[in-house]
């Protein structure tokens, strides 16, 4: 188009109500949460500024370093959960067999209905007395008696990342099915034709050529996991005795269980500069995929 | 979470727009087996089908039985939920709970009412803003859209929850706590940025040329946009919309949760806490009541499908 100063007045016309509408609820917040977490702010009016005091305090007293290495295992084990059971997924759903259409249909519904709601179902199935789970390995003699699978620190940080993975799971499915059908199909033709069987042609084929994709997705699925707040609140809110706290239930405790704003904004600061290294990560990789797609 | 480069997913050499086309085309219909080379590659022994199903099985066990398990405990009574042994089926089937649930919550219709409503909205604001962000990062390469979009996609990554303390004093600074707007306007924030990303990416792939022919002919820019964009970006603007809906309808928990108390405003999954009682939960009733709620939007998502898989084809990503 003709004058390029008119098309950019136009172009930042029609960007306005998406960046301030961002600017006012998400970048000011940011910064409100930075200026937070050097002051002493809490229920009471005002606040003063306090220096370092919130983060010598995280760092110092109690068991903040606990709690983020806690966080890291937990977000690697369910990320890793997600990607592998997500392609074993994707493998059989692209299988050419009766039904399948109907299949991609039932893998949806984690991914479809209110997270609160898959949740509390969840924690029913966890129940110890009457809960499925529990029920069932004892119907079928695999457990002596009632497990209470939310009641005991290693049990319960198993189960949060179980159905942290149930929820995450639909979609990495159907995101790795669509990037395994977008595989050109004449090389699986070609490789059959030489003689290649089904499991040589998934080793050679697929997975090499769904490398960005898994890439991208468990980056993508790295950071939403690190963020995950509702299921852990919802089944053990951050319990047994901490097993189950990640930084973002400690952050949530902090601020809106003892109302003390400074230190909690604090320690979301902590969380913000981790998502922000997650985030670097992601756009180098994306950057460098693009780049060898352009070769 | 975010959106990313359809292509960056996409293996070398392969057309974005193909792949999702195909796999749209694909899910609705299973391909007809033609008698070629593609029949035959996929031509699999008994036991391998034997073990594709039993896979599938195992997997969509996996996937369903927080479902299964739910309604069978909403005809199950109370009573026989908690005794011991466990049974999986009822051993009395009762329909109790989806009676008793409307009386023992009473405002649970205005819940099922208000998750509608706010998702809704949430979409009409995200659709309206994101529309023209879109078509401005699709057709104009100013100084800094780079940065900019960059931008809007690292925003993305930071979740409602690590902002909850200036958000609850935003909020209470804009005299929205307790209202619908202080779940509606976080809400729609978090969703704007991936929304963007997704319809900017279905812009790209209209002609250029429609543009620049509108504007020899000489249609102004809003016109260009309302009477030559807007109609062909339909489908992708539609896309967008589910994508918002479903991303604004499953995480309605931690502003409900933090930015509001009253009873009348509180959407499904946060209204469904008056189940969980002094002395124990009213599982039966909790579960009908769920199953109640997300039916109508699961039986319209459901028809909807091959949308949501466009969607997250083109690289749009929820959780």
């Amino acid at each position: 188009m003709t004058s390029t100063r008119s098309a950019t007045i136009f172009a930042l016309a029609l960007l306005a109500p998406a960046l301030i509408y961002i600017l006012i609820i998400v970048a000011y917040p940011l910064f409100d949460t930075i200026l937070l977490s050097f002051t002493n702010a809490s229920l009471k009016a005002g606040y003063d500024f306090v220096g370092w005091a919130n983060y010598q305090r995280i760092f110092g007293v109690g068991n903040f370093t606990e709690v983020i290495l806690r966080t890291i295992i937990w977000t690697f084990f369910s990320v890793s959960l997600k990607m592998v059971i997500g392609m074993a997924g994707a493998v059989l759903l692209n299988a050419a067999i009766p039904g399948q259409a109907l299949f991609r249909i039932l893998t949806m519904p984690p991914w479809i209905v209110p997270m609160a709601i898959g949740i509390y179902m969840w924690s029913w199935m966890y129940n110890g007395q009457f809960g499925m789970i529990s029920g069932l390995l004892q119907n079928f003699g695999l457990v002596g008696g009632p497990v209470a699978w939310l009641a005991y620190g290693h049990t319960a940080f198993w189960a949060t990342i179980v159905t942290d993975v149930w929820i995450g799971v639909p979609m990495v499915t159907i995101y790795f099915l669509a990037a395994m059908q977008s595989i050109p199909k004449d090389l699986y033709e070609a490789a059959w034709t030489d003689g290649a069987g089904r499991g040589y042609r998934f080793r050679r084929i697929t997975v090499p050529l769904m490398v960005p994709a898994i890439i991208t997705m468990s980056l993508l699925s790295l950071i939403a996991t690190f963020n995950s707040f509702d299921i852990i609140w919802i089944l053990t809110q951050g319990g047994p005795s901490g097993s189950t706290t990640t930084m973002i239930i400690d952050t949530y405790k902090t601020a809106m269980g003892s109302r003390k704003y400074g230190e909690g904004a604090a320690r979301a600061v902590v969380i913000c500069i981790f998502v922000s290294i997650f985030c670097l990560v992601y756009f180098r990789a994306v950057r460098k995929l693009q780049q060898g797609e352009a070769k | 979470m975010s959106f990313h480069d359809a292509k960056a997913t996409l293996p070398p050499g392969a057309n974005p727009l193909a792949a999702t086309a195909s796999s749209v085309a694909t899910l609705s219909k299973p391909k007809t087996k033609a008698r070629s080379t593609k029949a035959m590659i996929d031509r699999y022994q008994w036991y391998e089908i034997t073990a594709l199903y039993a896979g599938i099985a195992v997997f969509l066990f996996f996937v369903l039985s927080p479902f299964i398990e739910g309604f069978l405990v909403s005809l199950k009574p109370l009573a026989q939920l908690f005794s011991t042994p466990y049974s999986f089926i009822p051993k009395t089937w009762s329909f109790d709970a989806y009676v008793n649930m409307w009386t023992s919550v009473p405002a649970l219709g205005l819940h099922i009412f208000n998750s509608f409503f706010i998702s809704s909205v949430v979409t009409l604001i995200v659709v309206i803003i994101v529309v023209p962000a879109a078509y401005s990062f699709a057709r104009f390469n100013f100084v800094g859209a780079g940065a900019l979009l960059g931008m809007f996609l690292a925003v993305n990554m930071f979740s409602g929850a690590v902002l909850l303390i200036p958000l609850f004093r935003l909020m209470r600074a804009m005299g929205l706590l307790n209202t619908y707007f202080a779940m509606i306007v976080p809400g729609a924030a978090f969703l704007i940025p991936s929304s963007i990303w997704l319809l900017r990416t279905y812009m790209l792939r209209i002609p250029r040329e429609l543009d620049e022919a509108a504007w020899v002919d000489g249609a102004s820019r809003l016109y260009t946009l309302r009477r030559v964009i807007l109609p062909l970006a339909m489908p992708g603007i539609v896309v967008v919309s589910i994508m918002t809906f479903i991303g604004a309808y499953a995480q309605q928990f931690i502003f409900a949760l933090t930015f509001n108390s009253k009873t009348e405003f509180m959407p499904l999954p946060v209204g469904l806490f008056a189940f969980f009682g002094k002395q124990e939960v009213v599982w039966n009733e909790l579960m009908a009541a769920s199953f109640v709620g997300i039916l109508p939007v699961m039986i319209v998502i459901i028809f909807l499908q091959r949308y949501l898989v466009a969607g997250l084809t083109a690289g749009a990503v929820k959780q």
